[in-house]
C-alpha cells in the first residue's frame, strides 16, 4: 500500500511525534511495506465474523468505589520534571 | 541439577538452614560481576538492597519464622515491572530518571513469598522486539554464542536464567516475549492464561494481549514461579478469580493418555530444518513415554502475523500516549504550545520501533482506516480462537517449534517485516489468550539451543508442565557455562 507524505505527516500529528526530515520517509517505506503484508486482511473487513475482542470467560467487573490512601504519593510528585508543592507544574494550555 | 543451582533446591536448603539467602546471593553476586560485563543482561544490579533483602529472610528464619516458598531465591525483573524506589527504564531513554513509587503486584507476591530481588534486566524498548537490540541502552548477547541475540522482548531475563547469573527472573509476553528469548537460550519460558498473572504494576505495551510469565531453567522451577505469582487480583480488572492450582503437583503425572496434535501450519515449507527434527524428536519422545500424536488444522494461523502487527500496535499507541514528559522521565523539550513540546519530547525520547508501532497503530486507528485494519484483525483474532477451542476439543496439548530456527545474529533481520515474521508460532497464544510455554528441545549442530513450545486450553497449565517435566525426565536439558 502507497502511504503518501501527506498521511505520514498527519498520523504523526495524531500520535503527538515530531519526526526528523530523515525520518519521515522513512517511517512512509517501512509503513507501506508492513501494510503490504497486511492485505491478507482485507476479504475479513466486511466478512460477517464475531470479533475477538479481550480474553475468553472475562467481563467487566465492577466493585463498590472505596477510596484508599496512595502510599507513595511523595515518590510520586518527586518524579515530575517540573513541580510547584502538590501540584504538576506544566506550560500554559490557553 | 545440583540444589544450588535451581529455585526449589534453594528455597529448600534456606528453609532447612543449611545455607543462608545471604550466602546464597553473594555467589550469585559474584557471578554476575564476572561474567555479565561479557553478556550485558542486566540494566542494573540493587547489590545493596538484595544484600538487605537476604539479611531479612535470614533474621526471619533465626526467629524461627515460616518462610515463604521462595525463601532466598535471586529472581531478576524486566525491567517493565515495577519496584518501589527502583528505577523503571523501559529500556527507553523517555524515562530517564523514573522511580517507581509502588511495587507491581508480582512483586508484592514475590516479596511476600521470600524470594530476593536482584536488580533490573535488560529488554527491547518498552517490549517491542524480538532481539533486545532496540534497548535504548546495550544489547545482550546469548550465552551460547555472543554474536548472536537472546531473542526479546524478554531477552535480559532469559540470558541471565540461561547462563545462570540467576536461577529464576520474570518476562513479560505480550507476542511471545518470555517464550522465543527462553527458546533462543535453551530457558524455560512461560506464558500463562491471560487473567492467570495480575498485570498491576507492569508497563502497559498491548493490554489485552500483555502477561507476565516465568524464566527458569528447570519445570520444576516455573511450576514453583507460577504457583507464587499466580492468582486473583482485586487491582485487575482483568484478573481471574479462579484458585490458583497447585502447579508443582501437577509435575509427576507423566503423558500417558496425553493427546498431543501437531498443526500441520506450523511445520510449513522452508523452516529450518534442523529446528524441525529436533521438536519432532522430542514430541516423538513424549510419544515413547505413552502420549498418543495427531496431525491437527488451525487454519486461520495465517492471519496471525496481520492481526497481531495490527492489534498489538494499536493498543501501544493509545498506552503510550501517557509519556508526555510532564509528569515523570525526561524532561519536556522545548516547544511554543503545549503540543509541540509534547512531540518534541516523544520524537527524542522514543526510539526507532516504538515510534514505528505508534504510528502504525495511529493509523490502523484513524478515520477511514479503522474498519478496514483494526476492525478485520479484530476479525481475524476470533478465527483465530476459534480454530484453538475446536482442536482442544480433540487433543489436549499442541506441540509446535517455538521460533522457525535458532538464534540468529546481531543485525540479521535489520527490516522490520523480517523481525516480525521470527514471532510467527508465539503470537497465536496471546490472540487465543491461552498458555504456552517453551522447553528446550535439544540443540543444533552449530551448538544452538532449539525451543518446543506446548500449548494448551486456558488455565491448564498443569497440562503443560506435566509434559513438559516429562520431557526433562527423559532428555535433560542442556546448560550453558559461559
Amino acid at each position: 500500500m502507497k502511504i503518501s507524505p501527506e498521511v505520514v505527516s498527519k498520523i504523526a500529528g495524531l500520535a503527538r511525534l515530531r519526526l526528523t526530515e530523515e525520518e519521515a520517509p522513512l517511517y512512509q517505506s517501512q509503513l507501506g511495506a508492513v501494510l503490504d503484508h497486511m492485505a491478507d486482511l482485507a476479504g475479513l473487513g466486511a466478512a460477517a465474523v464475531e470479533p475477538g475482542a479481550g480474553a475468553p470467560g472475562l467481563s467487566s467487573v465492577l466493585r463498590e468505589d472505596e477510596p484508599e490512601a496512595f502510599q507513595g504519593r511523595e515518590e510520586l510528585l518527586a518524579n515530575a520534571p517540573e513541580r510547584e508543592g502538590p501540584y504538576f507544574k506544566v506550560r500554559k494550555v490557553l | 541439577m545440583s540444589p544450588e543451582r535451581t529455585a526449589s533446591g534453594i528455597a529448600a536448603e534456606v528453609r532447612a538452614g543449611r545455607v543462608t539467602a545471604l550466602e546464597v546471593l553473594e555467589e550469585r553476586l559474584r557471578r554476575i560481576d564476572e561474567l555479565d560485563p561479557l553478556l550485558k543482561t542486566f540494566l542494573k544490579v540493587h547489590e545493596e538492597d538484595a544484600r538487605g533483602q537476604a539479611r531479612a529472610v535470614d533474621i526471619r528464619r533465626s526467629r524461627g519464622e515460616r518462610l515463604g516458598r521462595l525463601a532466598g531465591v535471586p529472581v531478576a525483573l524486566k525491567d517493565n515491572i515495577n519496584v518501589r524506589g527502583w528505577e523503571t527504564t523501559c529500556g527507553s531513554k523517555i524515562l530517564a530518571g523514573f522511580r517507581a513509587p509502588f511495587d507491581a503486584s508480582v512483586v508484592e507476591r514475590l516479596r511476600a513469598e521470600d524470594a530476593v530481588l536482584v536488580g533490573k534486566t535488560n529488554l527491547d524498548e518498552f517490549a517491542m522486539g524480538s532481539s533486545t537490540e532496540n534497548s535504548a541502552f546495550f544489547r545482550t548477547a546469548n550465552p551460547w554464542d555472543r554474536g548472536r541475540v537472546p531473542g526479546g522482548s524478554s531477552g535480559g531475563s532469559a540470558a541471565a536464567v540461561a547462563a545462570d547469573l540467576v536461577p529464576a527472573a520474570l518476562g513479560s509476553d505480550t507476542g511471545g516475549s518470555v517464550r522465543q528469548p527462553a527458546g533462543f537460550c535453551g530457558a524455560v519460558g512461560l506464558k500463562p492464561t491471560y487473567g492467570l498473572v495480575s498485570r498491576r504494576g507492569l508497563v502497559a505495551f498491548a493490554s489485552s494481549l500483555d502477561q507476565i510469565g516465568p524464566l527458569t531453567a528447570t519445570v520444576e522451577d516455573a511450576a514453583l514461579m507460577l504457583s507464587a505469582i499466580g492468582g486473583h487480583d482485586p487491582k485487575d480488572a482483568t484478573s481471574s478469580p479462579r484458585p490458583v492450582a497447585d502447579y508443582g503437583a501437577a509435575l509427576a503425572g507423566g503423558v500417558r493418555g496425553l493427546k498431543i496434535g501437531l498443526p500441520a501450519e506450523y511445520f510449513a515449507e522452508g523452516m529450518d530444518r534442523e529446528t524441525e527434527v529436533l521438536v519432532r524428536e522430542a514430541v516423538g519422545c513424549l510419544e515413547r513415554q505413552g502420549a498418543s500424536v495427531v496431525e491437527v488444522s488451525l487454519p486461520h494461523t495465517r492471519y496471525a502475523i496481520s492481526s497481531y502487527y495490527i492489534l498489538a500496535p494499536s493498543e501501544a499507541s493509545s498506552n503510550l500516549a501517557r509519556y508526555d514528559g510532564l509528569r515523570y522521565g525526561a524532561p519536556a523539550a522545548a516547544g511554543a504550545t503545549l503540543a509541540e513540546s509534547c512531540a518534541a519530547t516523544r520524537g527524542a525520547g522514543f526510539g526507532p520501533e516504538v515510534k514505528r508501532r505508534i504510528m502504525l497503530g495511529t493509523f490502523a486507528l484513524s478515520e477511514g482506516y479503522h474498519e478496514a485494519y483494526y476492525g478485520a484483525a479484530q476479525k481475524a483474532r476470533g478465527l483465530i480462537r476459534r480454530d484453538f477451542e475446536d482442536a482442544f476439543s480433540k487433543v489436549d496439548v499442541l506441540a509446535t517449534p517455538t521460533s522457525p530456527g535458532p538464534a540468529f545474529r546481531f543485525d540479521e533481520k535489520s527490516e522490520p517485516m523480517a523481525m516480525y515474521l521470527s514471532d510467527i508460532f508465539t503470537i497465536t497464544a496471546n490472540l487465543a489468550g491461552i498458555p504456552a510455554v517453551s522447553v528446550p528441545a535439544g540443540l543444533t549442530a552449530a551448538g544452538l539451543p532449539v525451543g518446543l513450545q506446548l500449548l494448551a486450553d486456558s488455565f491448564r497449565e498443569d497440562l503443560l508442565l506435566r509434559a513438559a517435566a516429562a520431557l526433562e525426565r527423559e532428555r535433560p536439558f542442556a546448560r550453558c557455562r559461559p
